[in-house]
C-alpha cells in the first residue's frame, strides 16, 4: 500500500525527448488507467515507475520515498507484462513462488502465499503445470497471481489483456478489478483500450505524444474532455468535431461545412472566434425537418443490433461537409442516402478552441 | 506432436535426400564398414596376405597399457576441452550481450578463430609458447614457472587443451550469443522486478533457458574432442612427450599409418566408433530430458 507521486518525469532518448513531464499523484488504493495510442509513451512511463527505464528528468516516489535511482528490486513493485512473461521452465507454484524465494521467505509462509493466491485466481489444479500447457486466460492468472503474491505497495500493469480474445478480455478484466478491490493495492493500468479504461479506472491519465491530456475520473473524462484530443480519443463511435466559427447577431455557429446551428444550453464565446463543435453520435436525436439543428446526408448504415449507427455528411455542405456519425436505437428504419434531421441534446455540445484544441469553459 | 508434412510427389522427396544420404553412404557407412571388416583380419607384415583372427585384434588392443593411457589421456582431454570452451564462450556471450557499442564488432572479432585450420590453430599456439622462442613462453618463465611443453606431460596437455578451447569457443560463442537473444527480455525483467540479482537471473533463467543450446554443443564439443582435435595434436606435440597426449584419434592413426598395425587401428577406430555412439546415446538419454525447448 502507498501512494505514487510523479513530478515533471521527463525521458529522452538521446536527444529526441519522448515524453515531455507528466505530473501526476496517486492516492493510496486508486486504480489509475493510463491511456493512449499507440506510441504515445504510456508503456514507458509504466516502465519508468517500474525502474526498467531510466528516468531523464523529474522525480518519482512510491510511498514517500523517491526510487530515481533504485533497482526494480528495491522499489516494492509487481508488474503484469503483455507476453505475460511467465518462466517457461518452471511450474506455475514455482513461477509465484520464484520472487517469495528471493524475499527468503520460508517454505510454508511461501506455500500459504501461493495457495491463497492459486485459491482466489481458481488456479489450485495448475499448480504443477508448466506455463506452455496453460490457455492464454490461465497464463495471465498465474501472472496475476505473481504480482499478487509478493504483496507489494503498487501494481504495474501493462497491457495485460491484450493477447485474449475478447470474451475473456471482458472476463479478466473483471476480476482484476474486484481482484484489485480486494487487496486494495495502488495500481498502475497501461491499455490502448478506452473500455478497459473507462471500466477499470478510478482515474484515467489520457497520454497523447508525450503530455497527459487528461487526468479525471471516467466520467469526468467522457463529459468535458479537456482537449480534441481526448474528445476524439475517449468514446465510440469518436466524436463529431465540426470546424465552426461564433456568427454575429446571436444566431450561434457558422458551420465550416455548411450551415449553422445554434446548440441548445452551451455558451459560446465572442463572435468571430474560430472553435470545433463537438457532439457525440449518441447526443444526437431525429427530430422532424422544423426542430432540427443539423441534417446529415446519410452514406451508410451500420446495424449493431442495440444500435445502428448512420454515417454521412452535413447536408448543409454537400459533397464537402462535416463527416458525421450518429447514434441511433436498434429499431431505427434509416437508410443510405436518405436526409436525417437531427437534434443536439440540450448542454451536450463542446466546444473548442481551433487554436490550440482545448476546451473552451464559459 | 508436430504435424506430419504431407508432399503430393512421390519421388520427389527422396530425390531430394539422395545426395545427403550418397555423402553418409561414401563417406561413413563404407569406411566404417572397412573399419569393422579389417578389425577382424590380420595383415602379413608385408600386406600381401590377411588372415581372419576373429576379436583377437580387440582383445590385444584392449590388454596394452598404452590403451588404457591414450583413454585415460582421452577422457581428460576431452572433458576439459568440452568444459573449458564451452564455459568460456558462455561468458564471452554474456559479456559481448552487455556491450552497447560496437556489439557486432566485438562479435565478427570473436568469430575469427573458427577460420583458422586445426594444424595452422596448434602451430600458432605452439610458436607463442615454445619453451625456446615462445613470445608468451618468456613471461610463463619469468613468473617462476619452469616452462617446457615439449618436455613437460602436464604442461603438454594444458597447452593442448588450451589450443584445442582456443578453436572452438567462437563456434560456442556464435550459438550462445544466438542462444541469448532468443530468451525474451520481458522474462529477465520480470525476475528484476522479482527482485533478482543479475547474478540470480543468469543462474535461475538465464542458464536453464540456455539449456537447449548448452546441450547441443555439449554434443558437438564432445565429437569436437575425440575426433577434430587431431589436427592440433599432430601439430603441437606429435603425441608426446612420451605418450603423454596420445589421444584415441592420435593412437588410430599411429597404429594405423605410423607403426602399420592395421588390424590394431582398425579395432581401435571401432571401439572408438562404439564409445561415441554410445555417449551420444547416453546424453540424448539422460541429459536431453532435462532440458526445456521454449
Amino acid at each position: 500500500m502507498a501512494t505514487i507521486s510523479l513530478h515533471d518525469v521527463k525521458k529522452s532518448y538521446g536527444r529526441t525527448e519522448v515524453i515531455h513531464g507528466i505530473d501526476l499523484d496517486v492516492t493510496d488504493g486508486e486504480f489509475i488507467v493510463i491511456v493512449g495510442p499507440s506510441g504515445c509513451g504510456k508503456s514507458t512511463l509504466l516502465r519508468m515507475v517500474a525502474g526498467l527505464e531510466a528516468i531523464s528528468a523529474g522525480t518519482i516516489e512510491i510511498g514517500g520515498r523517491v526510487v530515481n535511482d533504485l533497482e526494480p528490486r528495491e522499489r516494492d513493485i509487481a508488474m503484469v507484462f503483455q507476453n505475460y512473461a511467465l518462466y517457461p521452465h518452471m511450474s506455475v507454484y514455482d513461477n509465484m513462488a520464484y520472487g517469495l524465494k528471493i524475499a527468503g521467505l520460508s517454505k510454508p509462509a511461501i506455500r500459504e502465499r501461493v495457495d491463497a493466491a492459486a485459491r482466489m485466481l481458481e488456479l489450485e489444479p495448475y499448480l504443477g503445470r508448466k506455463p506452455k500447457a496453460l490457455s492464454g486466460g490461465q497464463r495471465q492468472r498465474v501472472a496475476m497471481g505473481r504480482a499478487l503474491v509478493r504483496q507489494p505497495a503498487a501494481f504495474l500493469f501493462d497491457e495485460p489483456l491484450s493477447n485474449l480474445d475478447a470474451k475473456l478480455r471482458v472476463q479478466m478484466r473483471l476480476e482484476i478489478k474486484s481482484m484489485q478491490r480486494n487487496v486494495e493495492t495502488t495500481s498502475l493500468y497501461v491499455t490502448h483500450d478506452q473500455v478497459e479504461a473507462m471500466t477499470l479506472a478510478d482515474r484515467l491519465v489520457v497520454m497523447n505524444a508525450g503530455h497527459a491530456e487528461q487526468i479525471d475520473t471516467p466520467l469526468n473524462v467522457y463529459r468535458t474532455p479537456a482537449t480534441t484530443f481526448v474528445a476524439g480519443f475517449i468514446g465510440s463511435p469518436a466524436m463529431n468535431l465540426m470546424p465552426a466559427t461564433v456568427a454575429a447577431n446571436g444566431k450561434g455557429l457558422e458551420l465550416d461545412g455548411g450551415g449553422t446551428v445554434k446548440p441548445r444550453d452551451t455558451v459560446l464565446p465572442e463572435n468571430g472566434r474560430k472553435v470545433f463543435l463537438g457532439v457525440r453520435p449518441e447526443h444526437l436525436s431525429p427530430v422532424d425537418e422544423f426542430n432540427a439543428d443539423l441534417k446529415l446526408a446519410v452514406r451508410a448504415v451500420e446495424t449493431l443490433g442495440a444500435d445502428t449507427l448512420a454515417h454521412g455528411r452535413l447536408a448543409d455542405g454537400g459533397a464537402t461537409g462535416s463527416e458525421m456519425v450518429v447514434r441511433l436505437p436498434g429499431t431505427s428504419a434509416v437508410k443510405p442516402d436518405e436526409v436525417l434531421p437531427l437534434a443536439i441534446e440540450p448542454g451536450t455540445a463542446h466546444l473548442f478552441d481551433r487554436e490550440n484544441g482545448k476546451r473552451m469553459e464559459a | 506432436m508436430t504435424p506430419r508434412a504431407t508432399f503430393p510427389h512421390k519421388f520427389l522427396p527422396y530425390l531430394l535426400v539422395a545426395p545427403q544420404l550418397a555423402i553418409t553412404l561414401v563417406f561413413f557407412y563404407w569406411p566404417a564398414s572397412q573399419a569393422v571388416r579389417q578389425s577382424l583380419f590380420r595383415e602379413d607384415p608385408f600386406g600381401l596376405r590377411s588372415t581372419f583372427v576373429g576379436l583377437a585384434n580387440f582383445k590385444h588392443v584392449l590388454s596394452q597399457p598404452n590403451y588404457i593411457n591414450s583413454l585415460e589421456v582421452t577422457v581428460i582431454f576431452s572433458v576439459s576441452t568440452a568444459l573449458i570452451s564451452m564455459a568460456a564462450a558462455l561468458l564471452l556471450a554474456v559479456m559481448a550481450e552487455k556491450v552497447i557499442i560496437g556489439r557486432g564488432f566485438y562479435r565478427t572479432l570473436m568469430i575469427w578463430p573458427y577460420a583458422v585450420a586445426p594444424a595452422i590453430a596448434g602451430m600458432l599456439w605452439l610458436f607463442m609458447f615454445n619453451p625456446s622462442f615462445g613470445s608468451l613462453a618468456y613471461p610463463l618463465r619469468w613468473l617462476g614457472i619452469d616452462w617446457d611443453p615439449l618436455l613437460d606431460s602436464k604442461q603438454a596437455m594444458v597447452l593442448l587443451i588450451a589450443a584445442a578451447s582456443w578453436k572452438q569457443v567462437s563456434y560456442n560463442f556464435l550459438f550462445f550469443v544466438a542462444g541469448l537473444q532468443s530468451i525474451p527480455k520481458s522474462l529477465l525483467e520480470a525476475a528484476s522486478i522479482d527482485g533478482a540479482g543479475e547474478t540470480r537471473r543468469f543462474w535461475t533463467i538465464t542458464f536453464p533457458l540456455l539449456a537447449p543450446t548448452s546441450f547441443f554443443l555439449l554434443v558437438v564439443n564432445t565429437v569436437y574432442a575425440l575426433f577434430d582435435t587431431f589436427g592440433i595434436i599432430d601439430a603441437v606435440t606429435g603425441g608426446g612427450p612420451g605418450r603423454a597426449t596420445e589421444t584415441l584419434v592420435y593412437k588410430v592413426y599411429k597404429d594405423g599409418f605410423v607403426n602399420l598395425i592395421l588390424g590394431d587401428s582398425a579395432a581401435e577406430s571401432v571401439i572408438l566408433m562404439a564409445i561415441v555412439i554410445g555417449l551420444t546415446a547416453i546424453q540424448f538419454r539422460y541429459i536431453e530430458r532435462k532440458v526445456h525447448y521454449g
